[in-house]
């Protein structure tokens, strides 16, 4: 011990952080500074009218896309294919996930097809699915459908295989039977990996949407989209961009309030 | 229902794990295992209960199990093994669906079963909500639920706090004396062998073979916290153990 008089510090704290919490409001914060930030710009001349376009004048073309009824005669189209396309990919790709999650002979016949599907620009088959369910709604279902299937595949095997096997162990022991297994166990395990697989899967059917519109649609936010590009009208080039980010936005939402629900026992 | 193991062996691949092991654990007793890390008693439990199959020899159940007994053999696992999304009530009456058990009867079991074990107030929690003792009290409670002839315990209390324990296995030894159940209970904590014990297997390092047999001739309810007697049996196990432990230790180093 030495003699030097003993000073007293506080313990200097180290901890905290790496733990997100909710901070509300600053998101909206971010987004309503951005486009100030643009709207004052574009006023004031250092951006010019041909790089951006005055959000306020986005805000018009809004108003009167609203007004002449246009609005719902895009969105209707758009948001039926989404559903129907996103229904159908999401739920197949969830039960085939859930197969090769739990067939060893399924998993390693299918693993590797999914894989190879995966990467392929499910755009560059448009022409394709054309030709097979015809250039009507059906080739625009099957794109987005296909377009969501093979994220929905890889994101609920992989959430199979994390479920706790000793659950899998304890359900045996009790003498549940299989099907009992996979839909009390297997299932709700899973399904923190299968909705956040979804959220994925949602957005990329969104995007396909799009595409799908641009090729053969009269109506539709795509066919908006691609009609206001091609006449350089920037205004309503970014009405229908504005769109496109409120529906990802509310998908995004649904499926919070979905994980809020059914995930609630997580700690 | 008695439990016979008839000439155990098992080897995973190169490695042999169990070598011959004979033993009865006839019913209404305490069978608790003790011997060092990997030697295999984890894997033992794993036969009792059928849930996977030795290379060689085979394990009876002798006699038939009570008509009322749901599940014949049951696990009490070392980390509860209960489902998060299920609130206490739902994982027990989890095991009660599949046997047709629903509705008002399903209740009755329920309620029976968390009385017994204390936890009639927690009903409704969710096991996040809970502590370790009183998950593992959930597990147990969905165990007695079932009626099991014989329950098959791995380690029960060994991820929980030593108060916790000593508080669960007088619990334990309050539950047998009510209603006497024959178990095989695995654990590295000879005191909990010795107390909960009424014969207790001593198995060698991996392979594991059968080195001695202690019977305790005491009844469970008159055995109590640092008994005397059951600490001069406890000084025998771990005289027994010491060195087979300290070998098994010194082999991991080598692998
Ligand atoms: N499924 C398996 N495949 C291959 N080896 C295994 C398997 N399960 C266990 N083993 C090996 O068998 C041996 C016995 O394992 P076991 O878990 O039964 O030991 P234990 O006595 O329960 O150990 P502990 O006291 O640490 O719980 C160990 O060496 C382990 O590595
Ligand atoms: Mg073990």
């Amino acid at each position: 011990m030495s003699d030097a008089p003993t000073t007293a510090r506080t313990v200097r704290f180290r901890g905290g952080g790496f733990a997100p919490t909710t901070r509300r409001g600053v998101g909206l914060a971010v987004f309503v500074t951005l486009v100030l930030l643009v709207e004052w710009g574009t006023r004031s001349g250092w951006i010019s009218a041909l790089t951006l376009p005055k959000p306020s004048d986005v805000l018009a073309t809004f108003g009167e896309l609203w007004s002449s009824g246009l609005l719902v005669k895009h969105m209707v189209p758009s948001l039926t294919r989404l559903i129907v396309g996103a229904a159908l990919g999401a739920s197949v790709g969830i039960g085939v996930g859930i197969l090769i999650g739990l067939f060893s002979y399924i998993r390693a016949g299918l693993v590797p097809l999914v894989a190879a599907i995966f990467p392929i620009p499910k755009i560059a088959l448009l022409p394709l699915f054309v030709i097979w369910f015809g250039i009507d709604e059906g080739s625009k279902y099957a794109l987005i459908a296909f377009g969501t299937f093979t994220p929905t595949v890889v994101a609920t095997y992989g959430a199979v295989d994390n479920v706790d096997r000793t659950l899998i162990r304890m359900g045996q022991s009790f003498g549940l039977s299989w099907l009992s297994i996979v839909r009390k166990i297997v299932l709700p395990g899973a399904m923190p990996g299968i909705l956040s697989g979804l959220r994925i899967s949602l957005a990329i059917a969104i995007i396909l949407l799009v595409a799908a519109e641009m090729l053969g649609a009269q109506y539709g936010i795509g066919a908006y989209i691609l009609e206001a590009g091609s006449l350089y009208d920037l205004e309503r080039l970014f009405a229908g961009v504005v769109i496109l980010s409120l529906m990802g936005l509310l998908t995004s939402g649904v499926i919070g309030l979905v994980e809020k629900r059914l995930l609630r026992w997580r700690d | 229902m008695d439990i016979r193991l008839d000439g155990i062996s098992h080897s995973y691949g190169d490695t042999e794990v169990l070598r011959d092991i004979n033993l009865s654990v006839p019913s209404g007793r305490i069978a608790c295992m003790v011997g060092p890390s990997g030697c295999g008693k984890s894997t033992l439990l794993r036969f009792i209960g059928g849930l996977e199959r030795p290379s060689a020899g085979q394990v009876l159940q002798v006699g038939n199990p009570p008509a009322d007994c749901l599940n014949p053999l049951t696990y009490v696992f070392q980390h509860f093994a209960l489902l998060p999304w299920r609130s206490v009530r739902g994982n027990i009456s989890l095991v009660l669906e599949d046997h047709g058990i629903r509705g008002a009867r399903a209740e009755t079991i329920i309620a029976d079963v968390l009385a017994r074990t204390r936890l009639s107030d927690f009903a409704d929690a969710l096991p996040k909500q809970l502590s370790g003792g009183m998950k593992q009290r959930v597990a147990i409670a969905r165990a007695l639920a079932v009626n099991p002839a014989v329950m098959l315990m791995d380690e029960p209390l060994s991820a929980l706090d030593s108060q916790t324990r000593e508080l669960l296995m007088d619990d334990l030894v309050a539950l047998w004396t009510r209603q006497p159940f024959t178990a095989v209970y695995v654990t590295h904590n000879l005191a909990e062998a010795v107390r909960l014990g009424h014969q207790i297997v001593v198995l060698s390092r991996r392979p594991g073979q059968i080195r001695e047999v202690v019977e305790i001739d005491k009844p469970l309810e008159a055995r109590g916290y640092a008994d005397p007697d059951l600490e001069a049996v406890q000084k025998h196990l771990w005289d027994l153990m010491r060195d087979e432990a300290r070998a098994a230790d010194a082999e991991l180093i080598h692998v």
